[in-house]
This record gives structure tokens, sequence and C-alpha cells, in this order.
């Protein structure tokens, strides 16, 4: 009898380790195994907190291979519209060693805070980056938006 | 016993049955549906030539494009290279016009949906192209007032038909040019500015006349736009529509672990765009840095879309506007080809550097590094049977 529990209590132990390697495996895999795309959300806090930019196409919808315009709107962290800010544009696509087909500006503002950015041109599927460096009275600071076409 | 048998053996028929119809997935079709020739919008319309649709100046574009008279010595035209029985091109390593030239002739189908010009977009739009080679002492090699009087001469009242009136041609010499010898060059100079921009006009005009002509050049449907239609609709392929097993291997690899379709998209086969790709140079030819040294030539152009010769608003020239003009990535990068007809048409790249398609896809399995700069391909690990498909599956897009 006593030999029986020694077994059970073994056999829970072992089932305990077990599920110990388990959930250490679980928690130290890494992230990578699990397909996580790149945050592609359209709305963003810049790099330093001084700006809430979101960046939208201008006709609604992404056409690959034509050129077109975004909108890039920028508020304060109160909520205020950025007014003449200086707004330079980089990017390109992190896993073909390039950088964008086309040399996007901000060439127009629409008020509101509202920046036209122009000559945006994705002719690849695949995973874009925009990177945007914008300067104004509240200061300088950048922020990488993700498009995954 | 019987019946598990039975039931098995029907298992593994069904299951063979299976294996020569396509299977893709959903994500699949619609790699495959985006490529298919269907899916190619209407062409735009060139508002920086106002006779682009001009059916009298596509027909006086298309005598000019086979006529040998515009060529210095009368023997070269736009077909000698761009051959129609060729897809438009001549079958040679490098083209030979008066001379030998450094870079493959390209073919013209869909060329009025090219952004950019050239293996390297040396030029931005088509009429401004069709002006380069008439005076590349390599090509046609004849000079701006030849050409002018030329015209006169030749198709004087067809001219004024489409475009107006001729400009004065008093006092302009027979031979003279911005780009030519040193005497065309030094009679171009003696000209007065409104002379040399009369005559600019006539020279655009003669550009903008083939590139009316140019734009009726369309890619026909293939085996494999046929193929993709079925796929799309569900109908069941018949005749050369049904794809052979080592076809469909060949275009799931084309989408899928053989990237091509990064670059080669769209039912033209091209993103439009330039890339070095690692292609060796040419042995016997200057040095070649592609698009790079193409910047500053569209840029000097004074045909190019901000030049004064362009028709409409200057709104159309978001390609120039928005050009990359200083990157890395720009050295010895070529135009991605588009890929329609290319398996009936080698020597293949810039330089006619690869004889056959096997050595193509050789190349970019193994993506040696470029001589200069950075190729932006990535080694890839293809068996003999996985390249033989490739190949197989570009056939059908030439057939």
């Amino acid at each position: 009898m006593a030999s029986l529990w020694r077994y059970l209590l073994a056999g829970l132990g072992l089932a305990a380790v077990l599920a110990g390697i388990l959930v250490a495996v679980y928690l130290t895999a890494p992230r990578s195994a699990q397909p996580v795309g790149p945050d592609v959300s359209r709305t963003k806090k810049t790099d330093n907190g001084l700006y809430v930019a979101s960046f939208v196409p201008e006709r609604g919808v992404v056409r690959q291979g034509e050129l077109e315009s975004w909108v890039l709107t920028l508020k304060t962290k109160t909520g205020a519209s950025v007014e003449r800010a200086a707004i330079a544009i980089s990017g390109g696509m992190p896993q073909h060693n390039h950088g964008l087909p086309t040399s996007p500006q901000a060439t127009d503002y629409l008020g509101e805070g509202r920046y036209r950015i122009e000559g945006l041109k994705f002719t690849m599927s695949g995973w874009w980056q925009l990177r945007f460096a914008i300067s104004s009275g509240a200061g300088s600071d950048t922020v990488l938006f993700n498009v995954v076409l | 016993m019987r019946r598990l048998f039975r039931f098995l053996a029907l298992t593994v028929i069904v299951l063979l049955a299976g294996c020569g119809k396509p299977d893709f997935s959903d994500a699949e079709k619609k790699t495959i549906a985006s490529l298919s020739l269907n899916t190619l919008p209407p062409l735009k319309p060139d508002t920086t030539n106002r006779f682009a649709d001009v059916p009298a100046a596509a027909a006086l574009g298309s005598t000019l494009f086979f006529d040998v008279g515009l060529s210095r010595d009368g023997t070269v035209s736009c077909s000698t290279c761009h051959k129609i029985d060729r897809q438009f091109q001549d079958d040679l390593p490098q083209a030979v016009g008066v001379g030998r030239t450094n870079r493959r002739t390209m073919p013209l189908a869909g060329v009025a949906r090219d952004p950019w010009f050239f293996w390297d977009g040396r030029r931005d739009s088509l009429w401004a192209q069709a002006l380069t080679p008439l005076e590349n002492p390599l090509e046609q090699a004849g000079n701006r007032t030849a050409y002018a009087h030329y015209m006169k001469a030749r198709f004087g009242e067809r001219y004024e038909r489409i475009f107006g009136p001729l400009p004065d041609f008093s006092g302009i010499p027979l031979n003279a040019s911005p780009l030519g010898t040193d005497t065309e060059k030094a009679a171009w100079n003696a000209m007065s500015g409104a002379q040399r921009d009369a005559i600019n006009g006539v020279y655009a005009n003669i550009g903008k006349a083939i590139a009316a002509f140019e734009r009726s050049i369309e890619p026909g449907p293939t085996r494999f736009d046929r193929f993709a239609l079925d796929l799309a609709t569900g109908a069941e392929p018949k005749g050369d529509a049904v794809f052979s097993r080592e076809e469909i291997l060949g275009l799931k690899l084309f989408i899928g672990k053989g990237n091509c379709v990064t670059c080669h998209n769209g039912p033209r086969f091209t993103d439009n765009g330039f890339h070095n790709t690692g292609v060796p140079p040419a042995a016997d030819l200057p040095p070649d840095r592609g698009r790079v040294d193409a910047v500053a030539q569209v840029e000097a152009d004074p045909f190019n879309c901000f030049g004064a010769y362009r028709d409409g608003e200057a709104s159309a020239c978001g390609e120039l506007r928005f050009m990359v003009k200083d990157a890395p990535e720009l050295v010895r990068a070529y135009k991605t080809p588009s890929l329609r007809g290319a398996a009936a048409r080698p020597p293949y790249m810039h330089a006619g550097q690869f004889s056959s398609l096997d050595e193509v896809v050789a190349h970019y399995a193994k993506a040696a590094p470029s001589v200069e700069g950075t190729s932006e391909i990535h080694p890839l690990r293809l068996s003999d049977r996985e390249r033989a498909a490739l190949v197989a599956f570009l056939k059908t897009l030439a057939e």
C-alpha cells in the first residue's frame, strides 16, 4: 500500500517537473517563433512623446505602383494642431536593402495640423518603413510608420 | 476487410488524380490574379504630349519609326534595333546602329506605361526617349537641324497638318546640334535663341509623333493569362490553358520561395523600379554604373518634363519632381524588365550578359555580390528540378 502512494507521488513530481520545463520553454522561446508582423497602426506617439502623428493615404486606399499623396496629421500631447512644422521623410524596405523608390516631400499645409506628403510610391508588396523627422516650436522628434502591402 | 481495402484503394486513386490539378492557397490565387493581363488598366493619357492620342500623329510616327532617312548615313531607323517581328528588339547582346552601343535593345510592348525610359531611366517620357537615339553617334547619329530640314523636305505637309506651321528655315544651318561634332556644336551656338527654340520644337514633335505610334504597342495575352483567368473564374482549363505539373511548380516558386514577384509584379511583371541585382559587367564595355549616372542626364535633358517642350501642366511631372537623386542603391541599379515574352528573346540583362534563362535563374539563385554597390538579392537554395520549373513557367509568358 505504501509503495503505491510512493509511485503516485513520484508520478506527480515528474508531471510537475515536466510542466515546469514546458512553461520555461514557452516563456523563453524567441518572439520570432510567433509570426508577429510589424506594428502597422496609422496613429502613433512620436519617439520622444512630443507629438501624436497619424499618417493616412489621402484617397483612403493604397495603390501599389502609383505616385500618391498621404496626409500626416500632427498634434501636440494636449491635442493642439502643430503648425509650421518642418518635415523630412526617409524610409525603405528593411528586408530588401533599399530605400524608397521616390523622394516624397511635405508639399502643402492643409490646416488643423495636416500636411500633404506627395510623391510616395510603393512599387512592391511587402514591408515598407517611413520615417518622419518633425521639427516645430514644440521641439524636434521622429516617428516611424510601417506600411505592409 | 475487403471493404476497407476497397476504400483505401479508392482514396489512393482520388489522391493521385488530384495531383495534376493546381492547388493554390487564397493568397497565391490573389497574387496570380494580380499578374494576369486582364488587370492591366487602360493606358492613361499622356498630357505632356498633346498629340499622344491623335491618329494622324501616330500614323506619321509609324512612318518615322521605320524610316532609315532619320539617320546620318540613311541606313538606320528605330526599327533597325526595335524589329517589328521580334517583339521590337534585335536579339543582340548590345544594340548595333551606326556603331555598337553598350546596352541591350529593350522590347516595346507596353512601353507607354513606363515612368522611366532606357535601362537606367535617363529619360522621363516616351517622346523624350525617342529623340535620344536620333542624335546618339552610335545609333542614328544624326543632328537636330538636319532632322528638322528632313522633316520639312520629306513630310512638310503632313507635319503642318498635325503640328501647325513649320518655322522659317532661312539661315538655319544644314548640320547643327548641341550634342554633335565640334563643327555641329559651333553651328548650333551660332544660331539665335529663337532659331534654336524653333528647331527644338520641330525636333520634339518628331519624338511626340513616334511616341503616339508606340502607344499602340501593347502586350498580348499568353498561356499564363488563359490559365490565370480560368483559375480566377474556377473554369476548367482547356487546351493550352492547362499547365503541366512543372509549370505549376514554377509558378508557385515564382510567387513564393523564389521571391521573383517582389520586383516582377503586376500584369506587366515589373515594378518599374531600378535595382542592383549583382548582374556582372559585360566584357569589353566601358564602366556602366546604371541609374546613379542617369539622374544628372535626365535632369539636364531640355526635353524633360520640366522643360519648355512639354505640353499640359507641370503636375504631370511627379516622377521627375520626386525622383531619388542621391542614394547608394542607385549604383549599378537597372530597370526591372517586363517578363512577358522574355523567354523568346535571349540574351538577357542590360548588356546581354546571360545567353539563356537557365543562366538568369542560376544568377538569381547564387546571388553573387555586385562589382560595385550592394546587390539586393539574397542567395536561394533551388534544386535542379526547381530551376527547370521556373524556366518552364517563364516560357508560359511567351506562348
